[in-house]
């Protein structure tokens, strides 16, 4: 192995479209299998789940703050700029009493300070969530990031939880994405090295696939697919993948003890034994991937 | 209420003191604006507001105050939106039922009750 390869540690996004496609699932199982190896960062700020599957001790809690603004009442001119710079309806012009923040919906972009043109708005360091990093004996790493109750920015907390120091150096860091295909989403798969999207084998996992997948081609992660809650004969993710050149990883079958296992707050690999072959072997089909990507891409 | 309010905003399906009342606030269609003693109508629309991420009720008290009213007519009115409009001194009333101009009627005779605070919470 080169030099250069061994340097930059590669960051893998699990994502899907849908809520309840298996996400965590497969995260879980993929840090399980390939514990020397990787560390993973719960990015599902609103509703962080990969520690109920992972048990290991708190290593180090610290807060995460984003800059909001305070209006300095006596300077502002009550023109309302910054009003109609907030693009999140974060703050109101209400007459003779000037300028009220409404902080829980900053997305701390800074627009309103920018554009102030009485130097009124200073922007103050306030709390909006937590990191945790936890760290087992088994080599892995988990942080978690979790966005206050009432705040409404989760890719401020995502990105702090991305950028957080891992407690030691390893190839792989995985990325438990959020739900959706909006601004979390693309704050998780944002220069990622690659993207393994979920989907269950169902019409609305094939709808939520199309999102996720245009999403990742937008922000140019490559891609490949991990098909859950297979059932034989049901190809519609299959024939959608080969339409689109993407190619499936895995398949994962549906099966009641699997659902029985995660349920008991087991995982994936408790109740699939086998499985976890496979799903050292996906980590480096994703590694596989990334070269050929990069090769093909100069 | 102390004095008499003018400019009244009513949450409205659609324009014209016939349209029937709409009974939320930050994500209403439109308001129909009432001047009452000219007895003259505006329309002012909620459009781009309607489907906002969030914060539709606070940006929908910043239109409303945009048309110069001192009170507001309207079926549910939340927390943010409140406190914007109680700061800017605009007065709330209740009515979820009926049309602009049976709202207007009562209004005059004293018979809608005025919120002293929000009545509904948080994405109601």
């Amino acid at each position: 192995m080169k030099t250069s390869e061994k340097e930059r540690p590669l960051q893998i996004a699990i994502a899907s479209g849908k809520g309840g496609a298996g996400k965590t699932s497969v995260a879980v199982a993929l840090l399980q299998a390939n514990a020397e190896r990787t560390r993973l960062v719960d990015c599902d700020v609103e509703e962080p789940d990969c520690h109920l599957f992972l048990d290991a001790p708190i290593v180090q809690k610290k807060p995460v703050t984003q800059l909001i603004p305070h209006i300095l009442a006596d300077q502002c001119r009550h023109c309302g700029r910054c009003v109609r710079a907030c693009q999140f309806n974060a703050l109101a012009l209400a007459g003779d009493s000037g300028v009220m923040v409404f902080t829980e919906l900053c997305h701390a972009c800074g627009a309103c300070a920018q554009i102030c043109p009485a130097g009124a708005i200073e922007e103050v360091s306030t709390p909006v969530g937590e990191l945790i990093q936890r760290q087992s004996e088994k080599g892995w790493e988990l942080v978690t990031g979790i966005l206050s109750v009432g705040h409404a920015a989760a890719p401020g907390v995502i990105s702090a939880a991305r950028r957080e120091t891992p407690v030691r150096p390893v190839p792989f860091t995985l990325l438990d994405s959020p739900p959706g295909a909006a601004c979390s989403l693309v704050t998780t798969l944002r220069d990622c090295d690659f993207a393994l999207l979920v989907a269950e084998a169902t019409p609305f996992g094939l709808h939520d696939l199309e999102l996720a997948m245009e999403t990742s081609k937008k922000l140019d992660v490559p891609c490949a697919v991990v098909v859950n809650r297979m059932r034989p004969g049901r190809t519609l993710i299959q024939d959608f993948c080969k339409v689109q050149g993407v190619p499936i990883l895995i398949e994962i079958p549906e099966k009641r003890e699997i659902a029985e296992s995660i349920a008991a707050g087991g995982s994936l690999l408790d109740a699939e034994p086998d499985l976890r072959n496979d799903f050292r072997n996906l980590l480096d089909k994703c590694k596989q991937m990334i070269n050929s990507s990069r090769a093909a891409h100069g | 209420m102390s004095t008499n309010p003018r400019r009244v905003a009513f949450s409205a399906t659609q324009a014209g003191l016939d349209a029937s009342l709409d009974p939320r606030f930050g994500r209403c269609s439109c308001w129909v604006i009432l001047d009452l003693e000219s007895g003259a109508v505006e329309l002012l629309n909620n459009t781009d507001n309607k489907g906002a991420e969030q914060g539709a009720g606070i940006q929908a008290a910043q239109t409303v105050l945009g048309a110069n009213v001192q009170a507001l007519v309207t079926g549910h009115c939340g927390p943010k939106a409140f406190r914007v409009l109680q700061a800017a001194g605009v007065a709330v009333y209740c009515a979820e039922e009926g049309t602009v101009r049976q709202a207007a009627e009562r209004l005059q005779a004293g018979q809608l009750p005025q919120l002293s605070q929000p009545d509904v919470a948080s994405h109601w």
